[in-house]
């Protein structure tokens, strides 16, 4: 198998004078899971309908499984599951039903289908509830029954949009464990796209950040996490005043200073010792109670590479690009 | 292919409102009243006429209608409505192998429902007028009905797609064809009731012309209008243009 499971340059898609995917290119391996992040609106499944050969880019060109989607669409989808932004079950009919009719449009022999229908609903605890009519089901079931179709004619490679929008936190929960051990026990490639940073971050290897259908950044999380994120100083305590605040945004090594409810947030510049600040503080007579350095949350990183795209458009702070 | 189309038309017909496990009051009084109109009403309204009239072919142009017409409404409209269209438009399956199996699975319908309605006319007649002896559909008569619920089966179905797939939603694409059955079938309901003053010169121009030669023309006319119906759907699904719409 190709050990590049998806390959686009310079992908294009526009919608009249609207760019919903803006000069893309990136690489997947085969057998990672890869997450693409972005608000709505961002292009995310614009892109997984280009991948899937059902929208002819407007530029650029794609290659899935190696096969060119403009002109091997179908052999695109035939090695392919898409869980797409709706679950797309027959909610008239039963689960069992939904599974047998997706089995067979992928030539699946009887037992080959059954078998797999059985492993299927017992990992996700739908078994017992196969002969129900999915439309009496909660969406979380739903949800997990559609995963299931996705995987059931084992693809290569499988597109999840959003599979976890609009579920509880439990039911969230639970089917990211099951796509977790899905993803391992399959082997297949992910490609999965999603605004929940918890979900990309428990399971994707690799991210791409897409804002206004710019490909804002690509590569693992910890490497985004590198060279995007800010270090920061959180202390804890009282007697903070304006004219101290004002000699903290006075060095150079301070990029922002903010104070709210007794809490002092010094957002520094990468790898600079934070003593001499405290000691700063402490000379000036403020009462310190608790010191925390840390690093911006993923969600925060995420925000800032986005609003920094919406602020100057076309700067991309890529690493790896 | 064939395979797929099978495949398609199967999910289909387990979907039909009067089959599918969530069927409602409402489908099965429709279904009822359907086969209570065409199975015994009619019959005994018409008498011994209801197997030997040929001018009873036009009632059968209209069962299979309206039972494909709104089978290949749910089908195509409601399928876009339900949110199940992307998926499937994203699977190994062909555009032609969904457009051909969910237009055979409403030809089948159609045309079992109608031969259900058929059964129970003959049985209604018999019953009631048959004392002389059985009562059955002259050849050419029944060969007939067999052949306009045939080609009016796949006019409905692809006038059924084109409607469907302009359409915004299922409650459109039924308002827009039924207003198409007004246009092309009152007329043919009309006649029937017509007072006898108007009706006997048409049944004496219809007796002094061949029968064969009007229902052939008339069954060609038909047979282009479904070629040119199920080309127009065939051009109109494609995947590009359904994900776009």
């Amino acid at each position: 198998m190709n050990t590049i499971a998806i390959r686009t340059s310079s992908l294009r898609r526009d919608f009249g004078p609207i760019h919903a995917v803006d000069d893309v290119s990136l690489e997947i391996a085969a057998g990672t899971v890869f997450g693409f992040l972005g608000p709505n609106g961002a292009g995310k499944t614009t892109t997984i309908r280009l991948l899937l050969g059902l929208l002819e880019p407007s530029g650029g060109r794609a290659e899935v499984l190696g096969f060119d989607t403009r002109t091997q669409a179908d052999d695109i989808r035939q090695h392919s599951g898409a869980l797409l932004e709706h679950s797309g079950l027959y909610e008239r009919l039963t689960a069992d039903d939904n599974l047998e009719f997706y089995g067979r449009v992928w030539h699946m022999s009887k037992a080959d289908r059954q078998a797999r229908i059985l492993g299927l609903l017992t990992d996700m605890g739908l078994w017992e509830r196969r002969k129900e009519a999915v439309g009496t089901w909660s969406r979380g079931m739903k949800q997990k029954l559609a995963v299931a179709r996705t995987l059931l004619h084992r693809p290569t490679l499988v597109f999840l949009d959003e599979p976890t929008a609009g579920l509880d936190p439990v039911a969230a929960a639970a089917l990211r464990d099951d796509l977790s051990a899905l993803a391992t026990r399959e082997g297949v490639t992910i490609f999965l796209t999603t605004h929940n940073l918890a979900e990309a971050e428990k399971l994707c290897q690799r991210v791409g950040v897409i804002n206004k259908g710019r490909l804002l950044a690509i590569s693992t999380l910890d490497e985004l996490r590198a060279h995007n994120e800010v270090p920061r100083l959180e202390i804890t305590g009282s007697g903070f005043s304006e004219a101290m605040l004002s000699k903290l945004r006075a060095r150079p090594e301070v990029r922002g200073v903010a104070e709210k409810s007794g809490k002092l947030s010094i957002d520094l510049q990468p790898g600079v010792p934070t003593a001499p600040l405290v000691r700063l503080l402490v000379e000036s007579g403020a009462d310190v109670e608790e010191v925390h350095k840390g690093k911006a949350s993923l969600e925060e990183l995420f925000l800032t590479l986005v609003e920094e795209e919406t602020e100057t458009p076309g700067v991309s702070k890529a690493p790896g690009f | 292919m064939f395979a797929d189309i099978l495949t398609v038309a199967l999910k289909e017909i387990k979907e039909l409102p009067y089959l599918r496990r969530d069927k409602s009051r409402t489908n099965l009084f429709t279904l009822i009243l359907f086969i209570g109109v065409f199975g015994i009403f009619l019959p005994l309204q018409t008498g011994k006429g209801w197997v030997t009239s040929p001018l009873n072919l036009l009632y059968w142009t209209w069962l299979p209608f309206m039972l494909v017409g709104t089978t290949m409404v749910d089908s195509f409209a409601g399928e876009r409505e339900r949110h199940t269209l992307e998926t499937l438009l994203a699977s190994r399956l062909s555009d032609r192998a969904i457009l051909f199996g969910k237009i055979l699975a409403g030809v089948v319908y159609g045309l079992a429902m109608t031969l259900m309605c058929i059964l129970l006319g003959l049985v209604t007649v018999n019953v009631a007028f048959g004392k002389e002896g059985l009562l059955f559909f002259p050849a050419a008569i029944g060969l007939g009905i067999l052949a306009v619920v045939l080609l009016i089966s796949t006019l409905a179905s692809g006038l059924g797609v084109l409607v469907s797939l302009r359409a915004g939603s299922v409650r459109q694409a039924q308002q827009t064809f039924t207003i198409a059955y007004f246009v092309l079938f009152i007329p043919l309901m009309i006649i029937p009731m017509l007072p006898a003053t108007v009706m006997q010169p048409v049944i004496r121009f219809l007796m002094q012309t061949d029968f064969t030669t009007i229902a052939i023309g008339a069954g060609l006319i038909v047979a282009l209008l479904d070629v040119v119906l199920i080309l127009a759907a065939m051009a109109r699904f494609k995947r590009a243009r359904l994900i776009l719409d």
